[in-house]
């Protein structure tokens, strides 16, 4: 065996190391690269190929493909298919329905939707999660028994049900909640929903982290140099938590953008006309016999996007912790409630 | 036991609460919006507003509102804001239709689940593992959202084996019935079995490493009497949990979204139509109900775990 080289190198170039070796992982981090890229170009797309925005109706418009005039949508409410680069990358995938928008920027836009409300909303719950875990986990007593309650309660919740109430009781009224204010038609809506039913998933096993390390040697060597309990937790605690973050961060992008997809699709989370992959479908399905790449092309984006998301996420896991059984178990404990969305479960058990 | 039962029920009485609240909470304190206004729509006059305001009780004090939609749901008086029609009797047409849909695909997915897992468990590192390994890996990364259509388009459209669902009683036709539900069953087992399978397969390599696996083989039972009797009897406990949960969650998620892609006439497409529609009490209603139903077969399924594993009752009363 040659000499380990952990005594010169740090735990995360180590880490690092592992990581780029996993040759499947580092694949689907190039596509998830790619994907974000394409939903980065949109405004390019948009502006200078397809000449049109994502919500704009081309009902009574004619396009020349290939030196031959054809309606966008015909008399009988057909949209036109793909054209690819016929008409110079106007509607390279189609109208999207009897409205004549362009498939392909609303696929672009809607994509950066839905990566926006995932990220976002994953973002809000990992913060709110860690610093509810720091303070139960640090505390204890009536501060954990009040934070560990609630979270069992959201936990045993149905929460798809819930949360698609709640998303279609905001989508009509808007949010009012003390200093935050949220108007009807707005993303944030969704975002506010994913990322409080997904607060325990989070906040359940890192608890439990910040329980035992608070147990540590460490910690009680800063109280005794006279750390305040926001040192202690911030500066001691925290960046100890630093490998379970990221990768539980990384799982929850391709869970709240499942949570975001179910809630689209049923009308309670992006509202029309915005586009986001999940209410492409619902506009995709009601074509599927005649244009079924209408329905079946936002599908596949969100299935490639989660599943790169989660691969990647798992790598990260073993990359970071490669004994981490807890870890794995807090995961699967996680897939196992499959309460969070049409799929919860599908996070990575790869 | 009976302890245990007792507790559990306390607790499931507590979560039943905490969910109407939380359905209250969501539906009249949340929204900046009045719910009268809602009602009546973006160009409606302050009268009719105020009238609206007065007919449902929405200007009452929030415990009052509390108290009539909690006495709405107990005595079966929900009803849809326009047309007015019982929410109670839409959910009882859709409990069918749903009923078939969820039981079916979960006795699908428990069969296929439980065989590839138990076979992939038994050739762990095998050639056969790892195909059952690639096929679960793909199963659980498609979503609903893309096999449903992909299924239809292909199999209902294209070669027009199966019909474009639409529920059929059972009572009418037994081969309808099953025709017109195979698609979404498979729709929404195929996650599962995905997950069921990788879920045994662990737990059965976890189980094969203890002390009384290898002390049923040191007494010279066959390698089947061993994996089928101690192995495989084992590692089935913790899958028990697991399906109670995900039965309630399928009911309260993924069942409504493929009831919509299928269009089957069940209480997710109800539900569905009431979102499209903006009409708040048939969601709540669906929501509570829902809630309710996915809370009571948790509750029973905690009560099945401690039944099927003494520890975890034992552990219950001894902590206390």
């Amino acid at each position: 065996m040659p000499t380990e080289p952990s005594a010169e190198r740090g735990p995360w170039s180590l880490a690092l190391r592992r990581f780029l070796r996993n040759r499947l992982a580092l694949a689907f981090l190039g596509l998830f690269v790619l994907i974000v890229v394409f939903v980065m170009a949109a405004p390019l797309w948009a502006n200078h190929v397809a000449d049109t925005g994502p919500n704009e109706e081309h009902t009574v418009e004619q396009i020349t493909v290939n030196g031959e005039k054809k309606d966008v949508v015909t008399v009988e409410g057909k949209p036109i298919g793909p054209q690819w680069f016929g008409a110079g990358g106007k509607f390279f995938l189609g109208a999207d329905s009897r409205l004549g928008r362009d498939e392909m920027v609303r696929l672009m836009y809607g994509g950066r939707t839905s990566l926006q409300i995932g990220i976002t909303a994953a973002l809000i719950a990992t913060i709110l999660a860690v610093v509810l875990a720091l303070l139960a986990g640090y505390f204890r007593g009536w501060v954990d028994g009040l934070i560990a309650r609630t979270l069992d309660v959201i936990w045993s919740l149905p929460v798809f049900l819930i949360g698609l109430s709640l998303g279609i009781a905001l989508a009509v009224g808007g949010l009012k909640l003390g200093p935050l204010e949220i108007s009807s038609g707005s993303n944030w809506n969704p975002i506010f929903v994913i990322s409080i039913f997904t607060v325990p998933y989070i906040a359940r096993p890192i608890r439990g982290q910040v329980l035992a390390l608070s147990e540590k040697e460490f910690v009680e060597a800063a109280v005794a140099q006279g750390a305040g309990p926001l040192r202690v937790m911030f500066s001691e605690i925290l960046p100890n938590l630093a490998s379970t973050i990221i990768v539980f961060f990384t799982l929850m992008i391709a869970n709240s953008m499942l949570f975001e997809a179910g809630l689209s699709f049923l009308g309670a989370g992006v509202q029309p006309p915005n586009s986001s992959w999940g209410t492409m479908i619902t506009v995709g399905v009601e074509l599927l016999n005649i244009q079924p790449l209408l329905a079946i092309l936002p599908g596949l984006m969100i299935m490639l996007t989660v599943l790169s998301l989660n691969i990647v996420g798992d790598a990260l896991r073993d990359a970071l912790d490669p004994r981490g059984k807890a870890r794995m178990d807090a995961a699967l404990e996680f897939e196992a409630h499959g309460g969070v969305t049409a799929g919860a479960q599908q996070g990575a058990v790869v | 036991m009976a302890r245990f039962i007792v507790r559990r029920l306390v607790a499931m009485i507590g979560v039943l609460f905490a969910v109407s609240v939380i359905v209250f909470v969501v539906f009249m304190v949340l929204p900046k919006q009045n719910p009268a206004q809602t009602l009546a729509g973006k160009n409606a006059t302050p009268v009719l507003v105020k009238s609206i305001e007065e007919e449902w009780g929405f200007d009452d004090s929030l415990v009052v509102q509390y108290g009539t939609m909690m006495k709405k749901v107990f005595t079966g008086e929900l009803t849809s804001y326009k047309p007015r029609i019982p929410v109670d009797d839409q959910i009882k047409e859709g409990i069918p239709a749903t009923f078939s849909l969820t039981i079916g695909a979960a006795i699908i997915w428990l069969f296929f689940g439980l065989l590839l897992g138990y076979l992939s468990a038994i050739r762990a590192g095998g050639w056969l593992d790892r195909i059952l390994t690639g096929v679960s890996i793909a199963g659980i990364s498609i979503p609903v959202f893309l096999l449903a259509p992909v299924l239809l388009y292909f199999l209902t459209y294209k070669i027009e084996l199966f019909p474009n669902a639409q529920y059929v009683d059972f009572s009418e036709d037994p081969y309808e019935w099953a025709r017109h539900l195979i698609l979404p069953w498979f729709t929404l087992a195929l996650l599962s079995i995905g997950f069921y399978s990788r879920v045994l397969r662990s737990n059965m390599l976890d189980v094969m490493n203890e002390d009384y696996v290898r002390t049923a083989r040191a007494k010279g039972l066959s390698e089947r009497q061993v994996m089928t009797r101690h192995v495989l009897r084992n590692s089935l406990i913790p899958v028990v949990t697991l399906f109670g949960l995900d039965f309630g969650a399928t009911i309260a998620g993924t069942a409504i979204i493929t009831e919509v892609l299928f269009s089957l006439d069940g209480i997710g497409l109800y539900a569905a139509e009431a979102v499209r529609k903006f009409e708040l009490p048939p969601i709540m209603g669906v929501a509570l109900y829902g809630a309710f139903f996915v809370v009571f077969v948790n509750a029973l399924v905690d009560v099945a775990y401690a039944y099927l594993d003494p520890r975890v009752r034992l552990g219950e009363s001894a902590s206390e």
